[in-house]
């Protein structure tokens, strides 16, 4: 009777190659895999990461980067995601994963995203891979709404994206300084002001579930089909296998059948109170 | 002896299977009289067995009674079941070395190979539902698995219905028919007790052959026929299960959840007693010089409100909404999870629920319409 190494519940060594400090509480941390190398995966999936003696947490692949590596964006919230924020170059973490469904991968269609605060995580590897290959789609929007203009997550990348002529970024806060020209509000708000053709472009949407909701009737409002819509989803997460049953939603495992699910195949349980 | 061959033992000869299984290396497991209640513990010898016990059950009520007999197996089911064994409610998933920047990370060894004895209908049916859950999904529990492959199991039919039972309405039970190694039905003669045994697999066959037996008369059979026939006539309790997945998901706004809801305690006994309910959460441990660590998998329920924690709040906060997310992924959800109902009619949630809420009762009620008091989520307001 042996239990095999490779077991989905052991995590295996990464080092973190480098740190960046996005804001004050967030970092991006570049992880290495001791292994040499990375497994593949799809933007939109989630690692869990582990911190020595801590804790593990999940969170979602905000990108790739040099020597094989994953790009996870932490805020300090928790005791787990604080040691992760924490940690210096050269340190070991455990990475179990990477798990979930990911952004669906379109083409020739337009293509919305709709981020909030750190929803814009997940995202990034996703906006990343339109903007590489940018010819086979329609029109490209970023919608991003934070809380506050000192809150403003990937600012460089952002202002990267906004330069570029064949995209439209728009940028919202809920609450502005006297140094912010920009939209103030939510970021739903800004999909009636955006132009594409609702019944061949994908909306791919993440951030608070509150701000789902609003963003997914403003989606509707402006003419998108259900199916057409993506939203990431989050719960709580143990095991991220299916084996725990900590992240249900309605019969669906949020880990196996999510963290992205397409809308039409939720709405019911979008709607009910406390699934 | 083939696989569905019958031969009858003297009870005694029971300790023959008792003394075979150990010293085939395994741990054997049994029923036992413990702190009032028959429970599942470690057992190598019949005396050890619950002999001339019963127990009466009804809604939030357990009892023990002396039988007028001296039946081994004259009972049903206790607190305990098999997924204590199979599914431990601790257990050490790795530990961690730190060695300078760096850690190292193994896995525990295995443990002993477990003999079950005196699995019932309802249970060998728990236990092919926990198979499911741990081993047939995209991604396989390895130590569940590692346990299960080497489990030998002893089934007993049985005798009598609990005050809770339903296994009739689930369609698991009360005959043990398949999933067992061997199993038993007690006969209580007037002169001696005997068991009619039936050999289940090949491991069976060849541990039946290690014990004194002899080819049963045609009356035993009919008698054993007639004990389980009175038992699935005298069931406690009975579920209608037409519709039951497409009933909990129509009605998440029913009245009844938020009544069910002010009498629930949100103890989580009921998942804790359930021989199918398999929710875990994870605790990490550290040595207090930081050079150690590790993670245990415990039990959890999903009537905490931790459960359902995610940044901002629990999801699950009324104790409503839990106890609708219980019985909708119990008699629901899990069908569309596992192609399987979660409840096997075993009753433990009725009997073990301090407040006597009853999920036969419960399922009913909301097939009678009511006045919906929970408001749905609208995608224009908040």
């Amino acid at each position: 009777m042996t239990v095999p190494r490779h077991s989905a519940l052991v995590p295996a060594l990464y080092r973190v190659g480098e740190v960046y400090r996005e804001l004050p509480d967030t970092v991006t941390l570049r992880l290495v895999p001791e292994s040499g190398r990375r497994p593949p995966y799809t933007p939109g999936q989630f690692n869990m990461l582990y911190a020595f003696g801590v804790g593990e947490i999940a969170l979602s692949i905000s990108g790739e980067g040099a020597e094989e590596s994953f790009l996870h964006t932490v805020r300090e919230v928790g005791a787990v995601s604080t040691a992760l924020a924490r940690l210096g170059v050269g340190a070991r973490v455990g990475v179990r994963g990477p798990f979930g469904t990911g952004w669906p991968a379109v083409q020739d269609t337009d293509v919305i995203f709709v981020a909030g605060g750190l929803g814009l995580a997940p995202l990034r590897p996703a906006i990343r891979r339109v903007l590489a290959g940018r010819g086979h789609y329609g029109r490209v929007a970023i919608l991003f709404g934070t809380r506050h203009p000192a809150e403003m997550l990937y600012l460089q990348e952002l202002e990267h994206w906004r330069q570029r002529l064949d995209v439209d970024v728009s940028v919202t806060v809920d609450h502005a300084d006297a140094l912010w020209h920009g939209n103030v509000g939510v970021v739903p708000a800004l999909i009636a002001r955006t132009t594409f053709d609702p019944n061949r472009s994908v909306a791919m949407v993440c951030g608070p579930e509150v701000m789902m909701r609003f963003a997914v009737g403003a989606l509707r409002e402006a003419g998108v089909p259900d199916e057409r819509i993506y939203l990431s989803m989050e719960r709580n997460m143990k095991c991220a296998v299916g084996l725990c049953g900590h992240c249900q939603f309605g019969p669906e495992f949020i880990c196996l059948t999510g963290p992205v699910m397409r809308f039409d195949r939720i709405a019911s349980l979008f709607s009910t109170r406390e699934i | 002896m083939p696989v569905g061959a019958k031969a009858m033992i003297v009870r005694e000869a029971l300790q023959g299977l008792f003394d075979a299984l150990v010293t085939e290396g395994y741990r054997t497991l049994g029923p036992t009289l413990r702190e009032g209640a028959i429970v599942y513990d470690d057992v190598r010898h019949v005396s050890e067995l619950p002999a001339g016990w019963t127990d009466s059950q009804e809604a939030g009520r357990y009892q023990l009674r002396r039988r007028e007999d001296a039946a081994w197996f004259g009972f049903n089911v206790g607190p305990h079941s098999w997924k204590r064994f199979l599914h431990p409610p601790l257990e050490l998933l790795w530990s961690a070395r730190r060695s300078g920047d760096s850690f190292e990370i193994t896995v525990p060894a295995a443990e002993a190979k477990l003999a079950l004895i005196g699995v019932r209908a309802c249970e060998l049916h728990a236990i092919a539902i926990q198979d499911r859950v741990f081993c047939a999904g995209r991604y396989r529990d390895d130590s569940y698995q590692a346990r299960r492959t080497d489990t030998f199991i002893v089934a007993v039919n049985c005798g009598q219905a609990g005050g809770t039972c339903f296994c009739v309405s689930m369609g698991s039970g009360p005959k043990a028919a398949a999933g067992f190694d061997l199993s038993l039905t007690e006969l209580l003669g007037a002169d001696r007790a005997t068991f009619l045994v039936e050999v289940g697999s090949e491991a069976g066959a060849r541990m039946l052959e290690r014990i004194a037996s002899r080819p049963p008369t045609e009356a035993e059979l009919a008698g054993a026929q007639a004990a389980l026939e009175r038992t699935a006539a005298r069931m406690g309790r009975k579920l209608d299960t037409t519709h039951l997945r497409e009933l909990l998901r129509e009605q998440a706004g029913h009245p009844r959840w938020d009544e069910a809801g002010e009498r629930c305690l949100s103890c989580g006994n009921c998942t804790m007693v359930c021989p199918t309910c398999f929710c875990t959460s994870v605790e990490d441990h550290s040595s207090l010089d930081g050079a150690a660590a590790g993670r245990v998998r415990l039990w959890d329920s999903c009537f905490t409100l931790d459960f359902s924690y995610v940044h901002g709040g629990s999801v699950r906060h009324s104790t409503g909404a839990r106890y609708r997310h219980w019985l909708a992924h119990k008699l629901s959800y899990w069908i569309d999870q596992f192609g399987t109902s979660g409840c096997v009619g075993c009753g433990r949630c009725i009997t073990w629920c301090p407040v006597g809420i009853d999920i036969t009762e419960e399922a009913a009620a909301l097939r009678t319409p009511g006045r919906a008091k929970r408001k749905e989520v609208t995608h224009e307001e908040p």
